[in-house]
């Protein structure tokens, strides 16, 4: 590195030498505008800032449902990718603009299913995208389980459910407590023999802890998973053994119900314009 | 002006040109004042260039380098492949056997763009800024960076369809990268999203590695394009901010690459293997203003001229280490 004063009298620019820089400027001009442009194309998807995706426990939605703070905090680094017990989170491609590298769950393919109990990804989040201010399962708010196809589902019809729930060749595992604490296991290696299909309910992971609670065993024996409120039941519809599955304000859209549901396409998914919060707020 | 000053000058973009008179040592005038009245032939230079080309040292510092920046980020891929907890996350940040890193520049756009600072994040932003400090800054793009690898291999393609004037090259002024740092941090700022990082070629690479390929690497593809058949190593050289946020960090760094005049033939072959050859404009001859001169702060360390210096004028040092050979 030389110093960089020079002689007072600087030698005359060629005319062609001034030539040269200015096209060099214009061209540099021209590429910083071309660079510029493309980068602004990544508002294009996240525009509306509207959750399209489900977002794994914690992430920065806020009442309005908008995703921005979680967009702009997250910085793309999947360290929730690998902490995920279920493998459950994915990271999003350059279709998602300004949104690229950042964690969604698919919940058809492999839901939330909190077998990690303690929120794995939101510990391991280093920006607070996923926010720290949430440590137990029933606190977070994904989304909200709705049964867009009452005609689809099987307790309304008041059939049962024989068999692995999505067939032999789902790849998507869940924890059964039954069968291991600490480990989850596909689900077509668990058939079901049920009289009534109740499948979103018995495995739905808030009623799971509430059943825990009741019977005086709240998981890692802390009081503070126990949830205060019911996610999903099993309601009467008369006559007869058919039943109708209704969402309360527990349900935290961690999307197993929508996994678990054994008809195609589901009977229950989980919507991305309303949480729990939303719902009560409305009424 | 001093050698930091000057040096940031330069990354910024400015061209420091030849030195002053006044600004020259004595032992460095009398150096010049020799050589002046000496000239090798193209000969003589042939035959040096050949000797340098068979010594076993030749690519000594780029195997280093190759052989750090594959397994640093093979280290990402097989820490999560494999489950071993050593290194968890991308190069935008991650754990490091349960200690926080976050890459500066990542780390910087989410807190500009997010406006608010966890701890773990700030925690993992010094860890790496002192790191940093301590092994040279722009280090980062030449030993850890997955782009910088690619662009050094598509580069040996953009030479020889230059060599065979199969193309025109085209160069973009150099105070275009500070323009886009500018405007980054701005964006991310302003509109609240992390912009830079749905280009970073960095990111998009380190997470491809590690949790698959997408299409994102279709931007990738079209950077190496433009790479190999317009402007060479123009993502690097003209728009990169991360390559700014290291390059501030080394100007205080005490590892870099030092000049020494004396045994220099001025043959500019350090210069011709250069990401950033205006940091080795004391090679010209008659520029250096010393007979000792650090080399500023865009510098990667690549050792790729130390590598090309047949003379061993162009060394690594450590302030306050005796030299590295």
């Amino acid at each position: 590195m030389t110093t960089e004063k020079r002689p007072k009298n600087k030698p005359p620019i060629s005319p062609k030498r001034r030539e040269q820089s200015r096209r060099e400027f214009l061209r540099t001009g021209a590429m910083a505008g071309g660079v510029l442009l493309i980068s602004l194309m990544g508002y294009i998807p996240v525009g509306e800032g509207k959750m399209k995706r489900l977002r794994p426990p914690g992430a920065l939605i806020d009442k309005d449902l908008n995703e921005r703070d979680f967009l702009a905090a997250c910085i793309k680094c999947g360290q929730c990718v690998q902490v995920c017990p279920v493998e459950a989170i994915k990271l999003t491609d350059l279709a998602d603009g300004f949104g690229i590298g950042t964690p969604f769950i698919e919940a058809r393919d492999q839901a939330c299913d909190f077998s990690c109990d303690g929120l794995q990804c939101v510990l391991a989040c280093p920006t607070g995208a996923l926010t720290h201010e949430i440590n137990y399962p029933a606190q977070s708010r994904m989304g909200f389980a709705r049964l867009t196809r009452p005609e689809k589902c099987l307790a309304i019809q008041g059939q049962g459910f024989k068999g692995q729930a999505r067939g032999p060749d789902f790849k998507g595992v869940l924890r059964y407590e039954e069968l291991d604490r600490w480990k989850a296991v596909p689900i077509a290696d668990h058939p079901y023999d049920l009289e009534l299909c109740d499948l979103c309910v018995r495995q739905c992971p808030i009623e799971i802890r509430i059943g825990q609670c009741a019977a005086g065993k709240p998981p890692s024996g802390d009081k503070n998973q126990c949830p205060p409120s019911r996610a999903i039941s099993l309601e009467s519809m008369g006559e007869g053994k058919a039943r109708k599955p209704l969402v309360h304000d527990g349900c935290v859209g961690c999307g197993v119900c929508e996994m678990v549901c054994p008809t195609d396409p589901p009977a229950i998914v989980i919507v991305l314009d309303e949480t729990a919060d939303t719902q009560r707020k409305r009424g | 002006m001093s050698y930091f000053a000057a040096s940031i000058k330069q990354m910024l973009g400015a061209n420091p040109g030849k030195p002053a008179p006044e600004d020259y040592s004595p032992e460095a005038r009398e150096i010049h004042v020799v050589k002046k009245g000496r000239k090798e032939t193209k000969a003589e230079l042939m035959a040096i260039e050949e000797a340098h080309a068979l010594h076993e040292r030749r690519h000594l510092w780029r195997k280093r380098r190759w052989m750090t920046l594959i397994l640093v980020n093979l280290l990402f891929v097989v820490s999560y492949y494999f489950d071993v907890q050593l290194l968890e996350g991308a190069l935008t940040a991650s754990r490091f056997i349960g200690f926080h890193m976050a890459d500066l520049n990542s780390a910087l756009q989410v807190m500009l763009a997010f406006k608010h600072v966890v701890l773990n994040l700030l925690i993992g932003t010094v860890t790496v800024f002192i790191l940093w400090i301590l092994v040279g800054g722009r280090t980062f793009c030449s030993w850890v960076c997955p782009y910088h690898l690619l662009a050094e291999w598509t580069e040996t393609l953009h030479l020889w369809l230059e060599a065979k004037k199969w193309i025109r090259p085209v160069t973009f002024h150099r105070g275009a990268r500070t323009i886009f740092y500018v405007l980054f941090a701005l964006l991310a700022l302003v509109t609240g999203y992390t912009v830079f990082e749905t280009l970073s070629p960095t990111g998009i690479l380190s997470r491809a590695m590690i949790y698959g390929p997408g299409l994102a690497l279709l931007w990738v593809l079209l950077l190496l394009l433009f790479e190999v058949f317009v402007s060479r190593r123009a993502w690097c050289r003209y728009v990169c901010p991360i390559g700014l946020t290291y390059g501030l960090v080394g100007s205080i760094s005490p590892v870099r690459v030092k000049y020494n005049l004396k045994d220099c033939h001025h043959e500019g072959n350090c210069r011709k293997v250069c990401l950033v050859p205006h940091v080795l404009d004391m090679t010209i001859k008659g520029r250096a203003a010393d007979v000792d001169v650090p080399v500023g702060a865009d510098c990667t360390r690549c050792g790729l001229c130390v590598d090309a210096c047949p003379t061993s004028s162009l060394t690594y040092e450590v302030l306050g280490l005796k030299k590295l050979q």
